[in-house]
């Protein structure tokens, strides 16, 4: 193809791509760029050409090596929900903008913590943007059918380098504080990322179904060839222990690479959008290696025996077929993920570089002086020129040093080089002791294994293939082989270089953390990272700092760098959150660390600190007692826990006190009115006395008959009169224990007929059915005949006044349960008892709800009475509502103690 | 000759009552609870009425209130005898429209001379 219509070709898919992100920036917040679905494309940012291309010639030499670099991202997903969320917290509340700000931030605030990230990234990444220039390039010529040029004004990729940089530089900066979103920026990399997958997709297709028929045929042919056997096993477990090393390798990078953990942590506008991430990330990878494997052995078949570069199969197969088109689109998806790569990775890294770098160690002291305007400029224009800076740097990179290296190799170095940062990465979220100079030493130490395994000899063998150093070691030591390190010699260079860097550089950070305490800012972020939960919503109140400090200074900083307007705004929000009187003066512990959030995004957490510092004096606090402060806090957690916890003991106690007191009250009432009613009780036979007598003293012409009826009233009324002081005295006598119980062996049937006849006359009065069977056999208990007469009397008579007024029914019966208790049921058909009444009708102060005015039948005494004959023989007694009536019941024990 | 209705729901002091009024030459009707004198009231427009206040069914008050509606009525003294002798009470009974209020156990002489007094007030 004629490489002028390529170009234009090139330019205006750049143009598509200017234009996605221009559209994306002016729909701000819309659902069409603020969604779950987005923010996952955005993640395969992952995908560079490494994979598009360069899986295909893994695939095509060593079979299925390619797919651990997979693998480990997928297995990493589960623990998304719980590692990214957390990370997504602690960036979000302290205005995180890249991972060398995320690292240097938890150990302690240390500017030479962000410069040792930033510096590993840029050795890490330069040469993977380098790598994607490189393939423009490459895949260009062979597109194009034209020969690589030493001119690199020929050079193409020169051209889209210039493209890209300004491009990154555009939409990449156009925010200064750099924890801001890229809307334009992700939208763009989400449509790249569909294309690509879209492209490479296509692609399998043709392959697999235009130029073979189907999977099976490509296996069919591929499996005739010598070297398929060989090259399609694990090759045991020294190859399974390399693939270990790569899936640990692909884990680490998911999470470290600058470019991923900007796009899955700064980017991130909702933590729920992990929740689509951890499902539609693995499956874009899944449809990507789909056809990896039939392009790559397809590729195979077609060019056996000819000396090309598999890498490139997917252009080449296309091509041998003279189906440009399809060409164009395979150059295209390659295109869009070098192009995501190099703007993201440019993007991160010089954020990394103007924020942990040069502002800190440099043009800070510059910044410091001038005004808000001039600042942003200048601090944007750091980050343009670094953008820029970086492509370039990068294509001199792949001009003159990886010319001739693989895609792989160069992409496999630098996730080891970026993987040293795990230990003091996952260790600042999980692990409090970590410290600064554990992070450091860990670091720099793997960094050293690495140099020492994967990089000199590297460049060793680009130099002087034949260097005596592969096979004899640093001086002649075998021990130091550079692949075969202390004699570990089952795995590859790359699992091999992990396997010892990534060790050492763990047993480094961890003893030389364990061995020496970090000082009292390290632990503090230390309790904020790794408890992030707790924080989360007054993060500010988890900073310590003892000093003094004034509002007036701190705002003038602020000023510099964010204006008078938003200066003003976020402190006056500032003091709303935290309940602060509007004029106060003196600038607290909370102040200290909004103000230095506020400056994180525009010059990075160290710079920051160093700035805040310098209108601050800050007293020096012992670690032991930052610990004594935050242990304090948890204790407060604690106490406020208990606190909760007794109050609420309290209130359970309190409305059980006021229930008692309502009970209280109510019995007062009642006693009240049982006073009431023995009074009235007691009066009423006097009052009959009384009145007779009087007619008797006075009245001397009063016949005898009608005298003698009147003496016959006298009599019964004090009898009557007797017999409710008898039971006054009776309940008095149980309820203070007096009252003793005589037991004796009996039959209860026989003292149920004995306490039924003299209610004999009554019953036949009110001409009432009673039903009992006198006759029934029942074993002998123990109780107290004379009170259980008593008790039954009571329970017939009230049955006798309250059944059915025409056809009154009764009926006694009687159960036995097992050895425990005897029960007898007294039954009539009367209208029942209120619900509300079934247990109080034996409290002795009982009446009816109306008893006041309504003339209560019977003293109210009755039950009470009962109640307490039965308790005291350990019996129970209660009515319950029955179809058609209501039944007293009572149980009295076989075995009586 | 004047009519007197007497309610409480004790036969043994009625009894006392009855024979009372009747050897003061009073016509004398006999009610056992308030729903059994309203019903004599239907009928027969009394003199003087001598009711008691705790009773089953339709109790003295109940038992006055409708009485206190009823404009046949209106010229009837009404006595409350009764054991509730609290303050608040006799209160409430006097309230409710009693010509007076006596209470258990009571003098037959007070109560006959306490009616004979409403008596010829009203004359």
């Amino acid at each position: 193809m004629n490489s002028g219509y390529l170009l234009v070709i090139l330019l205006l898919y750049l143009g598509l791509l200017f234009f996605i992100a221009q559209w994306a920036e002016g729909k701000g917040n819309s659902k069409w760029t603020n969604n779950p679905y987005v923010y996952s494309l955005s993640l395969a940012v992952y995908c560079t050409t490494w994979t598009y291309y360069g899986s295909i010639g893994v695939a095509a030499n060593s079979g299925l090596n390619f797919i651990p670099i997979y693998l480990g991202p997928v297995i990493a997903f589960p623990a998304w929900i719980l590692i990214l969320r957390k990370i997504i917290r602690i960036s979000r509340v302290n205005k995180i903008s890249s991972i060398a700000d995320f690292i240097s931030l938890r150990y302690g605030n240390s500017r030479f913590m962000g410069a040792l990230v930033t510096l590993i990234a840029l050795i890490a990444i330069l040469p993977y943007i380098g790598l994607q220039l490189k393939a423009i390039s490459e895949t260009f010529h062979i597109v194009t059918n034209s020969e690589e040029s030493n001119n690199v004004f020929f050079d193409t990729s020169t051209y889209v380098a210039i493209v890209l940089a300004v491009f990154a530089s555009f939409y990449g900066t156009r925010y200064v504080d750099a924890s801001e979103k890229r809307k334009g920026i992700v939208t763009a990399v989400a449509m790249e990322s569909l294309l690509k997958l879209f492209f490479f997709i296509i692609l399998g297709l043709y392959v697999t179904f235009y130029v073979f028929d189907g999977f099976d045929a490509i296996y069919a042919k591929a499996s005739l060839m010598e070297s398929f056997e060989e090259r399609n096993t694990i090759h045991g477990l020294e190859g399974g222990m390399n693939w270990m090393m790569l899936i640990v390798l692909s884990f680490f990078s998911i999470f470290l690479l600058p470019r991923q953990f900007h796009m899955s942590i700064v980017e991130n506008n909702r933590e729920k959008h992990i929740r689509t991430a951890i499902w539609l990330f693995p499956l874009y990878l899944l449809l990507f290696n789909l056809f990896v494997y039939p392009i790559a052995w397809g590729g195979n078949i077609l060019f056996e025996g000819k000396n090309v570069n598999p890498d490139m199969f997917s252009l080449l197969i296309p091509q041998l077929f003279d189906n440009t088109i399809m060409t164009v689109m395979v150059f295209l998806g390659g295109f869009s993920a070098a192009i995501s790569m190099i703007v993201v990775s440019s993007i991160t890294l010089s954020t990394m570089l103007s924020n942990n770098l040069l502002i800190p160690y440099g043009v800070l002291g510059s910044l410091q002086k001038d005004n808000q305007e001039s600042n942003s400029e200048r601090i944007v224009n750091i980050r343009r020129i670094g953008i820029f800076l970086l492509i370039i740097l990068a294509f001199i990179y792949y001009r003159y040093f990886i010319m001739d290296f693989s895609l792989v190799s160069v992409g496999m170095i630098s996730f080891v080089i970026v993987a040293q940062l795990g230990p003091a990465f996952f260790g600042a979220i999980f692990w409090k002791r970590g410290s600064l100079n554990g992070a450091v030493a860990g670091i720099v130490v793997g960094m050293l294994i690495c140099f020492y395994t994967i990089m000199l000899p590297f460049l060793l063998s680009s130099i002087n293939p034949g260097s005596n150093f592969f096979k004899e070691g640093f001086f002649g030591f075998t021990i130091l082989q550079p692949f075969q390190l202390f004699g570990l010699d089952y795995l590859d260079p790359i699992p091999h270089a992990l396997f010892w860097s990534l060790l050492f550089n763990v047993l480094v950070y961890m003893a030389v953390s364990v061995s020496f305490k970090g000082n009292y800012r390290e632990r503090n972020y230390a309790e904020m990272y790794v408890d992030i939960d707790k924080y989360i919503n007054n993060h500010e109140n988890a900073f310590v700092w003892k000093g003094t400090a004034y509002v007036s200074d701190i705002q003038k900083v602020l000023k510099r760098f964010l204006g008078e307007e938003r200066t003003n705004r976020a402190l006056s929000i500032f003091k709303m959150k935290y309940n602060i009187a509007p004029d106060n003066l003196m600038a607290d512990a909370r102040l200290v660390k909004f103000a230095e959030n506020l400056l994180t995004g525009h010059i990075g957490t160290a710079s920051a600190k160093i700035l805040i510092e310098s209108v601050t004096k800050e007293d020096k606090i012992s670690l032991p007692e930052v610990l004594k402060i935050l242990e304090e806090s948890k204790e407060n957690l604690i106490i406020n826990k208990k606190l909760t916890e007794t109050s609420n003991e309290l209130k359970e106690l309190s409305s059980q006190l006021k229930k008692a007191n309502e009970n209280l009250v109510l019995k007062d009432k009642q006693k009240d009115e049982f006073l009431d009613t023995v009074t009235h009780e007691l009066r009423t036979p006097i009052t009959a006395i009384r009145a007779a007598s009087e007619i008797l003293h006075d009245d001397d012409e009063i016949p005898d008959e009608l005298k003698k009826q009147f003496l016959q009233n006298i009599i019964t009324e004090s009898d009557r009169l007797n017999r409710l002081i008898d039971k006054i005295l009776d309940l008095e006598k149980f309820e203070t224990g007096k009252q003793k119980i005589y037991p004796t062996q009996g039959s209860i049937v026989q003292t149920i007929s004995k306490s039924l006849s003299p209610l004999q006359q009554l019953i036949s009065n009110k001409k009432i059915h009673v039903e009992f069977d006198e006759n029934q056999n029942t074993t002998f208990i123990s109780f107290d005949e004379e009170r259980i007469i008593q008790v039954i009397t009571n329970l017939v008579s009230n049955a006798i006044k309250f059944a059915d007024e025409k056809d009154g029914i009764i009926i006694i019966t009687l159960s036995e349960h097992e050895d425990e208790y005897l029960k007898v049921n007294v039954f009539n058909n009367g209208k029942g008892v209120n619900p509300e009444d079934l247990e109080s009708i034996f409290d002795k102060f009982y009446q009816s709800s109306n008893q006041n005015i309504k003339k209560p039948i019977g003293s109210g005494l009755g039950l009470a009475i009962c109640k307490q004959i039965i308790e005291a023989h350990k019996g129970k007694i209660w009515a319950e509502n029955v179809q058609n009536g209501v039944t007293f019941s009572f149980t009295l024990p076989k075995k009586i103690q | 000759m004047k009519k007197i209705l007497l309610v409480d729901d004790e036969p043994n002091i009625i009894m006392s009552l009855e024979y009372t009024f009747k050897k003061q030459n009073f016509e004398v009707f006999i009610a056992r609870d308030g729903q059994e004198a309203l019903d004599i009231l239907k009928t027969e427009q009394p003199d003087v009425i001598i009711l008691d206040i705790m009773m089953p069914n339709v109790d003295g008050y109940a038992t006055i209130e409708s009485i206190k509606k009823n404009e046949k009525l209106t010229h009837c003294k009404v006595i409350f005898l009764s054991a509730k002798n609290k303050e608040s009470d006799i209160e409430k009974g006097m309230q409710l429209g009693a010509n007076a209020y006596m209470t258990k156990p009571f003098s037959i002489k007070k109560l006959v001379d306490q009616v004979n007094e409403l008596l010829a007030t009203s004359s």
